[in-house]
């Protein structure tokens, strides 16, 4: 195999416009509609099959140009984490629930978008000025919690809406600010595999449903594509802060501007090493800035693509974000190009011998 | 009457924390402008807005005060590229995790305000609420981007957009207070065609969250016969339903109690019977918590009454008024002053021997 050259991937004002329409739009996890939609029109130039299956799922196919190509999976969850409206309480007041993992303590002072109509809303709490000291130093409850659409918005919102918040994205620098990162950064990086797909692996993108509450679409998708092997790109949670106490943070997990970060093991999957090898090379040969995920808790659509049918051998690739799971997350365009980069490099290169080797 | 909305939204887009409160100022200025026959600026920036009686003989001089400024934080220290910060004003730092700030350091960077995440913290396995010292602002830059960029004593404000809500609602931050500067300007357009019998000094005032500094000293400067404080006061809603609430959107609340003057409490309320405005008594046992108390021991004692509309979740940034209740406001101000005389003004503080 002749060595390859390195193509960088340019993150400019087409990926970055594409980034800000995929995570201003809403899809709570069970409501991907909207996002759906939009990969829909985004992939429909570049695409030789689109189908949406039983659980919502969609799946895009570019067909090799050559015979027995290999069949790469890529995969990414489309849905966010949110809320769902489960009683009216008067006066524009609705009780939720929360929809995938979310720490209480991020909800309070925030605005939200709910149903399908759209309706602003908003988050609350106490005024500080009425709270008591016992309260103050006590964690605001999500029961006490209302979403408010105001007093006429009484009757509007019914019993099973969704509600997502309602932040924007904003630029500044190299970093962004926006919701639903994750994993908005992983279906916008499957957009442009698709747009330069190489002519000799036959690849098949699943943008997926309910990965937040249980890595539900991946599974089917898998089951559906049966790849020989498959990537989930995701973005994974950045802890790279300085530790109050001043000792060193070894629990980071992954670093901002560290490059994509490969998944080694979590709580699902431990990862292909053929596939980790891989990659491993690919950004060493092609000089990307990459890094290992920690080993630990935590995991990928990987956990249910690797258990598919009779196996498959998997990896998953993250953008680091900070503060997943919260109304705005940071990452970083840096970050983002190098993980295309990486991934492009290595659709590029991926022949079936990688995977012929034993996996130790 | 005029929608005031698009006013409120830019008003409410704008930092103008205590202490800085320029950037509000020059839109209020802008937009009081042709409403008035004077603008001036008090030493510590406070806005004044002077509409002349008619006559040039001696007429009373009512002043109607809002506080313009808005609560935020400010940078302590800079470590390893994220910010440490205070607060300037109460804020629950409970509300804090999340927001969307501007950092106002050599240019405007857009920030977040998040907590050190639990799994850094030494035994600590659950949970707690957060805590100012675990607070921190991340603008995304990196230790070497931000340098010489941001330093202590810069302040943040919020940057979460206002928005308006189904059916005359608005939400956003520093609707305490600007929802009553939005009152005022109302007023002062529903009486800008009328020629006056009083004088009337429309108040901008600084650093109410701090410490009311300027409505004392634009009182004392003004020295007003009578004077209005115009603020919010708490809303029904999860977890606030005790005395001090009312139902949001169903009238201003009028003052009752010793930070405001009896003749005034009473003539507002009876001249909200003879409009047809709902109103609320908001009992006030000892003092009212707003610019009225600074107003009222201005210099040789000034009558006050504080008056203004419900607000959900003040001092967060997703606070949430009545459109309707800031145009009652206004209307009611506004038919106070074009009622006002030397002959109403002597028989309202006439004391009634019976």
């Amino acid at each position: 195999m002749s060595p390859q050259t390195k193509s960088t991937f340019k993150v400019g004002k087409a990926q970055l416009d594409l980034l800000e329409e995929l995570t201003n739009a809403n899809g709570v996890s069970g409501n991907e509609i909207d996002i759906r939609e939009i990969i829909r029109k985004k992939v429909a130039p570049y695409a030789d099959e689109i189908k949406v299956d039983g659980m919502g799922n969609l799946l895009v196919v570019k067909h090799a140009k050559k015979p027995n190509a290999i069949k790469v999976m890529l995969d990414a969850h489309m849905d966010e984490v949110g809320f769902m409206i489960v009683e009216e309480d008067g006066d524009g007041l609705y009780e939720f629930e929360q929809v995938g993992g979310g720490d209480e303590r991020q909800f309070v002072s925030k605005p939200v978008c709910v149903g399908s109509q759209k309706l602003p809303g908003v988050i609350g709490s106490k005024p500080i000025h009425l709270a008591t000291d016992d309260e103050m130093h006590s964690v605001i409850s999500q029961q006490s919690m209302r979403i408010d659409l105001g007093p006429a918005g009484k009757g509007k919102a019914k019993r099973g809406d969704y509600a997502a918040y309602a932040t924007k994205f904003i630029r500044s620098g190299d970093a962004i600010f926006a919701k639903a990162l994750d994993n908005r950064l992983g279906c916008a990086t499957l957009i442009e595999l698709l747009r330069t797909a190489p002519d000799h692996i036959e690849l098949l993108t699943a943008f997926t449903v309910q990965e937040e509450i249980g890595l539900r679409g991946a599974m089917v998708a898998a089951y559906d594509f049966y790849p020989q092997l498959a990537i989930a790109v995701d973005s994974t949670p950045a802890f790279d802060f300085e530790r109050p106490d001043g000792n060193e943070n070894t629990q980071y997990n992954c670093k901002l501007g560290g490059g994509p970060a490969i998944y080694i093991a979590d709580r699902g999957t431990l990862s292909d090493p053929r596939l980790i090898r891989f990659l491993t090379r690919i950004a060493e040969e092609n000089k990307i800035n990459f890094q290992y995920r920690q080993p630990g808790g935590g995991g990928t659509d990987s956990g249910a693509l690797h258990v598919t049918r009779g196996g498959i051998p998997s990896v998953s690739v993250s953008v680091p974000g900070r503060y997943a799971h919260t109304a705005v997350m940071v990452a970083r365009i840096s970050d983002w190009q190098d993980t295309l980069t990486l991934l492009q490099n290595a659709l590029a290169a991926v022949t079936p011998e990688i995977l012929s080797g034993d996996r130790a | 009457m005029k929608d005031i909305t698009p006013f409120l939204l830019t008003l409410l887009s704008k930092p103008g924390l205590s202490g800085y409160e320029q950037s509000v100022s020059e839109i209020i200025a802008e937009e009081w402008h042709p409403l008035v026959d004077e603008l001036t600026i008090s030493p510590l920036r406070s806005l004044h807005g002077l509409r002349k009686a008619a006559s040039k003989k001696k007429r009373p001089t009512v002043m109607i005060a809002a506080h313009m400024d808005a609560i935020g934080l400010m940078v302590k220290s800079v470590e390893h590229g994220l910010l440490s910060i205070t607060t300037i004003g109460g804020i629950d730092p409970r509300v804090l995790p999340g927001q969307l700030v501007t950092v106002h350091g050599k240019i405007d960077l857009p920030g977040l305000v998040q907590l050190i995440p639990d799994r850094l913290i030494n035994n600590q396995t659950s949970s707690k609420a957060p805590e100012k010292s675990q607070l921190f602002v991340d603008t995304g830059f990196t230790e070497k981007e931000l340098d010489g960029l941001v330093k202590p004593g810069d302040v943040i404000s919020f940057a979460q957009p206002p928005f308006e809500l189904t059916g005359g609602y608005i939400a956003g931050h520093s609707l305490d207070n600007r929802a009553s500067v939005a009152a005022l300007t109302l007023c002062l357009e529903e009486i800008k065609n009328y020629n006056l019998d009083c004088n009337v000094v429309a108040a901008a005032t600084v650093q109410e969250e701090v410490f009311a500094v300027g409505a004392a000293t634009s009182t004392f400067s003004v020295r007003p016969d009578l004077a209005f404080a115009v603020d919010v006061t708490f809303a029904k809603g999860p977890g606030s339903n005790d005395y001090r609430t009312f139902p949001l959107g169903e009238g201003p609340a009028i003052g009752l109690g010793a930070n405001n003057h009896p003749a005034l409490t009473k003539k507002m309320t009876s001249l909200a019977e003879a409009l047809d405005i709902p109103y609320f008594i908001e009992a006030m046992p000892t003092s009212s918590g707003t610019d009225g108390m600074a107003m009222q021991i201005s210099a040789n004692g000034i009558p006050t009454q504080v008056i203004g509309m419900s607000l959900r979740y003040m001092h967060t940034s997703v606070e949430m008024t009545s459109l309707k209740d800031i145009a009652r406001t206004g209307r009611l101000l506004a038919q106070f002053i074009t009622d006002l005389n030397p002959d109403s003004y002597k028989s309202m503080f006439e004391e009634k021997s019976s």
